[in-house]
């Protein structure tokens, strides 16, 4: 059967995030107060053909590790629907 | 005589400058297209720069699996020369030929601008006709060459020299140090052997004394002498 897999990448902790100091002085600037840790990543959907959540949550695994993040800037987090 | 192959990917540019500036230097330059899986006996390779793939995922993410670029790494394996440009520096971190990544600038900008650059090393496969220490004004363009490493990583990278180019200010000059927020102002970098060498500036667009300054040229008589005489470090 077919998953949907949702792909979660954001910066390392520890790593300037750019993106993410701006909208955290952009949100601030607005009024919104006591933000803290703002972070900018990606979100990647994927459909994925496999017998069970965890087979296709382990194919995923092997897509970030080799393509969708990049292990030196990126962690990432697998979500799989109705798993 | 030195061939010296040139990838073009689906958004390279400057790959046309990149081949005249071999050619000036007394090398064959060849044209290879990112589909091809020979490098039709290029004893080294220039990654240019540009927008592979249009930076789609991350620059250089997806250039990196290109059908050419297993021969690439082999040619780099078997111990030839590797040169990335720009993007193709972002290409060779992305294949793990380089340690660490490009980031997007610290100021969020894109940065087309000339900078100055210290050559840290001159014994690398296409440095060798600098001075060591030379200070040279050269372009960027760029809006992902920040560069980050793990700190072991880069502590690693200082203790053996591996810093290639470096942002330097130059008192009293009137172009920004530090463009984009490397980490220890750094601008390119090369593998243990000197071979694979990947930098953000582009010495291949002021290469040449009809625009003003031939600052760059020297990369490349530095890699088609090197390669040619295989008196590699």
């Amino acid at each position: 059967m077919t998953f949907r897999v949702h792909v979660r990448i954001i910066p390392r902790s520890g790593l300037l995030d750019p993106q993410g100091q701006a909208i955290e002085h952009a949100l601030g600037a607005l009024g919104f107060s006591g933000i803290a840790g703002v972070r900018v990543g990606k979100a990647i959907e994927l459909g994925v053909e496999a017998r069970s959540a965890t087979e296709a949550e382990t194919s995923v695994r092997a897509m970030c590790e080799r393509l969708l993040a990049n292990p030196v800037t990126e962690d990432f987090i697998i979500e799989t629907e109705g798993a | 005589m030195t061939r010296i192959a040139v990838i073009r990917y689906p958004g390279s540019n400057c790959e046309t400058e990149t081949l005249a500036a071999i050619v000036r230097a007394g090398g064959d330059a060849i044209l290879l297209d990112y589909r091809d899986t020979t490098l039709h006996g290029a004893d080294a390779v220039i990654l240019p720069g540009g927008f592979s793939y249009g930076d789609y995922l991350r620059s250089g993410a997806i250039a990196r699996f290109a059908p050419v670029m297993t021969a690439v790494t082999e040619l780099a394996r078997a111990g030839g020369a590797v040169i990335g440009i720009c993007n193709g520096f972002q290409v060779l971190c992305e294949a793990h030929l380089l340690p660490g990544a490009l980031q997007r600038n610290e100021q969020q900008r894109f940065v087309s601008r000339p900078v100055d650059v210290r050559i840290e090393r001159t014994d690398t496969v296409c440095t060798t006709d600098y001075a060591p220490g030379e200070v040279i004004r050269i372009p960027i363009a760029h809006g992902e060459g920040r560069y980050v490493a793990e700190p072991g990583t880069l502590a690693q990278l200082e203790a053996e020299h591996r810093v290639v180019l470096r942002y330097v200010a130059v008192p009293g000059s009137d172009v920004p140090f530090n463009p984009n927020g490397s980490m220890n102002d750094i601008a390119g970098i090369c593998d243990s052997t000197g071979r694979i060498v990947g930098f953000m500036p582009h010495p291949e667009r002021l290469a040449d004394v009809t625009l003003g300054s031939d600052a760059g040229q020297r990369f490349f008589t530095s890699l088609v002498r090197n390669v040619g005489a295989r008196s590699l470090v």
